[in-house]
């Protein structure tokens, strides 16, 4: 490691302070096993995870570095990336001096899973975990309340038994559900997040089970990651159209590695179709823009690379400075330097908003 | 601008590297098939340790179904988001233009004629019995 050739570097941002909206410790089966029952034990070393996604052992796109994940960042002693709290803590906590960090874990999470009651174990088991593992020896992480989120019952029952636990940031869902995220099915999860005051985070991935275009499976890892923006703004249509901000006007909604820079063209063209159709939606009441911009928060990473800086500033402007996470997606590849990674013109109040402010103020941290 | 010892040749053999600081730069020097280069450690792109990279070759395509794979051991991938460059000259495959490693001048000296000066070395002992890495930067 090179860490001590980056310190000066680090000292001289040292004032900046920063909320980490997207960090992804990996937990290993046998990390979940004092959470999980015998039965669920047994039963998974007999017949294992399984997918909402056919003929597939590990990930049906091969990703571009072993478990997508920055080759600097397997920790010393052994074990997959973000395994090893010391490490993480080390080389990412402490090295970038970051304040607090959301943990988003992913699989083995159950989220997703074929078989429901095995679903909500995992994920009772990876919320378990996320505390005593990890928020417990290092308070500067913040957990998730991982969800079975195609069963809604199990899911409330979930979000219910964390209420009130201020180790827990928000609700994480992912974004590939097996119905468009809007249906009625899903409303039980933003109901008991409203309840329980926790913001609704939807990451990008997951496999629903359903060919993830129009056109059935992309051929590349590549088209994949671009797909993560047409699902975002798939969900982001159903859940105004549905009506869900009109039912739970307090929901608030953290969209993580979607990309955003799609987000003003998105705005437009739902509010010029609401313009000329809104009497096949009467229960949508305002531009949907307007939702859009009062509901919906963004984390950065993969921040978009534009030619010109002004016209990245430009999307952050229409999306809102109040409404953008910085988030660096630690250890994965795609993983964005919190020194660097912003364009350099932005205003220090601008820097600190996106940097620590609003999430301080979304995830009431102290 | 200096001359700097930074490693006993045999201490980075063919398809190796090092990573060492000179001059409060962090610079990650490559053997490739013999021949010595120099680079700054940090990605143009977005800060990631090439020193932490993987080392590839030059993968091309002339049409869609058939490629080309040559060059082995000349590029690096740097290890956050695989932008790959060319180890001889720094430049990156996709903007060569614009998005480019620092090179430094590297060159193989003898230790006879380094134990003289006016180098500045690491932290180990140059004898004349050995040849040395002397990074210009």
């Amino acid at each position: 490691m090179n860490i001590e050739l980056k310190q000066p570097l680090r000292t001289a941002k040292s004032k900046l302070s920063i909320v980490d909206c997207d960090i992804h410790p990996r937990a290993s089966l046998e990390d979940l096993r004092p959470y999980l029952s015998n039965h669920w034990w047994h039963y998974i070393q007999t017949y294992g995870l399984r997918q909402r996604h056919g003929h597939v052992k590990g990930y049906p796109f091969p990703k571009p570095t072993p478990l997508a994940s920055r080759r600097d960042s397997w920790p010393p002693g052994g074990g997959p990336p973000a395994s090893d709290l010391d490490f993480t803590r080390e080389q990412h906590l402490d090295f970038y001096g970051i304040e607090h960090g959301i943990m988003n874990p992913l699989a083995p999470s159950g989220q997703g899973d074929q078989n429901a009651e095995l679903s909500a174990a995992l994920a009772f088991a990876i919320n378990e975990w996320q505390v005593a593992d990890w928020v417990r020896r290092e308070p500067r992480f913040k957990a998730s309340v991982v969800v079975p989120y195609e069963d809604a019952v199990a899911s409330v029952a979930e979000i219910r038994r964390r209420a009130g636990n201020r180790d827990f940031a928000h609700v994480l869902l992912l974004s590939r559900t097996s119905e468009a995220l809007g249906r009625r099915r899903y409303w039980p999860i933003f109901e008991a997040a409203v309840e329980a005051g926790l913001p609704v985070g939807v990451h990008v991935f997951g496999y629903s089970g359903w060919a993830m275009t129009g056109t059935g499976w992309p051929s590349f890892y590549l088209e994949e990651g671009i797909e993560n923006a047409t699902t975002t703004q798939q969900l982001i249509a159903s859940m105004i159209m549905e009506g869900v901000f009109e039912r739970y006007p307090d929901l608030k909604v953290v969209l993580i590695e979607t990309g955003f820079a799609w987000l003003p063209a998105l705005g437009w063209r739902l509010d010029k179709h609401w313009q000329r159709m809104r009497d096949e939606v009467p229960h949508v009441k305002r531009p949907p823009s307007e939702y859009l911009r009062e509901h919906f928060w963004v984390s950065t990473q993969p921040m978009e690379e534009t030619d010109k800086a002004e016209q990245l500033i430009d999307v952050m402007e229409w999306i809102g400075f109040d409404r953008l996470l910085f988030a660096s997606d630690y250890p994965h590849w795609d993983f964005d330097d919190p020194f660097l990674s912003l364009p350099p013109s932005l205003s220090d109040a601008r820097r600190r908003a996106i940097y620590a402010d609003n999430a301080r103020a979304l995830y009431r941290l102290a | 601008m200096a001359r700097h010892i930074v490693a006993p040749v045999g201490e980075i053999p063919a398809g190796g590297r090092k990573l060492v600081s000179v001059a409060g730069r962090a610079i990650v020097v490559f053997n490739v098939a013999g021949e010595f280069f120099a680079l700054n450690n940090r990605c143009p792109h977005r800060g990631g340790s090439l020193a932490h990279g993987k080392l590839t070759g030059l993968l091309e395509s002339p049409q869609p179904g058939k490629y080309r794979y040559s060059r082995p051991g000349e590029i690096i991938r740097c290890p956050w988001h695989s932008w790959e460059f060319d180890i001889r000259t720094g430049r990156s495959w996709c903007d060569p233009q614009r998005l480019r490693a620092r090179q430094y001048k590297v060159s193989v000296e003898p230790g006879a004629s380094l134990v003289e000066g006016p180098y500045k070395a690491e932290t180990f002992p140059v004898t004349v019995e050995n040849d040395y890495v002397v990074v210009e930067a």
